[in-house]
């Protein structure tokens, strides 16, 4: 059985609980152990860089510490992208610069910790497309997801700037996985695009725009697949004020990709946390159960 | 130290070729380029760059790092005006940067964001009544679901202080030492 240490971030203790959900069930269901790394600490998200950049480093710093105290080696499994990047960022600064290094762990001495690199940070698209792969997915998938045809959304921070698992300007990562499940792949260039992150906040009206762009461009799609908390709440909670704008429908189904993957793996809707989405069309769930029922019938 | 010194060192070797913002998802929003932004700062144009938008609407998608030429940290510059912003006292980006504010004051407070406390320190600063409810339907549908709770903001268990603490000596520290 493979052990990550696991790093949740905040969202996913509040409005991304069936991102945690999902991720936990079906990395279960594939003999994944997840160890959560006890006493963790926010990363700072965009935030901590807007005030100082000693501490945008050192809040995801702290965590690093804290998983190289738990587990020296060990890879951290992040769902969130926001988290993951900068998590890899301080890292990243610190390797890069022995200055930094040594700020770094003058800051974490407050707290008895210590920085000395080791444990890689990994997205959870990464370890669900590089270390579980979808030959292992598709000989696990119990209900193929047949008739369902799934855009893949990448968002930005899982993509750039560090090229890790997939092309940062025409990523594919997503697309076996989907089509193991028995979906077919919605072919769109959107899936890189920004969502408009914190303008939903404080300029709306752009933070608008550019949701607007994605889920329009996903008309004919059954279902748009996230891999951040915060791209799926751009796409899942603005959908009625953005169907008024423009004039026509723009509500669409907006899941997270464990939460795919773990329907076709067998798990229930209500064990990958479906009925906690803000955005899951009636015509999405008959279409899943109708493929439970020709399931049925088959079987 | 000057205000731009940072961010002017990391803008040194710019070339002015503009594919920053040819790559930049919010250039549409912008009243100054990417390009023509870097271009003012190297001109020292201080005013002029703090009046404006652009470095507020970057949105950290960093395409434009990825395709600078020259391979600058551009969305790191981005990042380091808006600090410059917050120095300079500017009232024009009081709004974005209290949003910042207040979600750092939640991590502060609790170790992790409190994601319903953070948006009523937010609301609270905005002194704006009728903001909230842009954001009410939102809120109850995710109390509906259980993801969120109404959080009064409260004082918490204080656990990064001897971290922001620290971190603010040396940072203090550096300035001194730079201004010497």
């Amino acid at each position: 059985m493979k052990q990550y240490i696991y790093y949740p971030g905040c969202s996913l203790e509040g409005s991304a609980k069936e991102y945690d959900a999902a991720t936990r069930a079906f990395l279960s269901l594939m003999a994944v152990e997840l160890v959560e790394l006890d006493d963790w600490t926010c990363c700072g998200a965009t935030a901590a860089a807007a005030q100082s950049r000693l501490l945008s480093l050192v809040l995801p710093a702290r965590n690093l510490a804290l998983a190289e105290k738990t587990a020296p080696g060990a890879d951290i499994l992040v769902p969130c992208s926001a988290c993951y990047l900068n998590l890899k960022q301080a890292w990243h600064a610190a390797e890069s610069d022995p200055a930094v290094l040594a700020q770094l762990n003058a800051v974490l001495a407050e707290e008895g910790l210590v920085l000395t690199g080791g444990n890689a940070v990994r997205h959870l698209l990464d370890v669900l497309t590089t270390d579980i792969g979808a030959a292992r997915l598709a000989a696990s998938v119990s209900r193929p997801l047949e008739g369902l045809t799934i855009a893949p959304y990448y968002g930005c921070q899982c993509l750039r700037p560090f090229i890790v698992f997939d092309d940062p300007e025409t990523p594919v990562s997503m697309e076996g996985l989907i089509s193991a499940c028995g979906a077919d792949v919605y072919r769109w260039a959107m899936g890189p695009i920004c969502c408009g992150a914190s303008h939903m906040n404080t300029k709306m009206d752009v933070g608008l725009a550019l949701s607007g762009a994605i889920l329009q461009a996903a008309e004919g799609a059954d279902a748009i697949v996230t891999v951040c908390p915060m791209c799926q709440m751009n796409l899942e909670a603005y959908q009625h004020k953005l169907s008024r704008r423009h004039g026509r429908s723009l509500e669409r189904t907006v899941i997270y990709l464990p939460q795919l993957l773990g329907l076709a793996a067998g798990l229930s809707e209500k064990a990958v946390g479906l009925d906690l989405n803000l955005a899951v069309t009636n015509a999405f769930r008959s279409k899943l159960q109708g493929g439970d029922n020709a399931l049925a019938a088959a079987g | 130290m000057h205000l731009l010194t940072e961010v002017k060192t990391m803008l040194q070797a710019c070339i002015q070729c503009g594919t920053c913002s040819g790559s930049c998802p919010n250039g549409f929003a912008m009243d100054f380029t990417p390009r023509h932004l870097w271009r003012l700062v190297a001109m020292d144009q201080t005013d002029e760059i703090f009046a404006s938008q652009t470095f507020m609407l970057c949105s950290s998608c960093y395409y434009c790092t990825l395709r600078c030429p020259r391979g600058l940290p551009l969305t790191d510059a981005m990042a380091a005006l808006k600090r410059a912003a917050e120095s300079s006292g500017v009232r024009v980006h009081r709004k974005d940067l209290l949003f910042y504010n207040c979600f750092m004051e939640s991590v502060r407070r609790h170790g992790r964001v409190r994601e319903m406390e953070f948006m009523t320190l937010y609301f609270t600063g905005r002194k704006n009544p009728l903001l909230p409810f842009r954001f009410a339907g939102l809120g109850l549908k995710l109390m509906a679901r259980g993801k969120v709770s109404l959080q009064v903001p409260t004082r918490g268990s204080r656990k990064l202080d001897p971290l922001f603490n620290k971190v603010r000596e040396m940072e203090a520290q550096s300035i001194q030492s730079s201004n010497r």
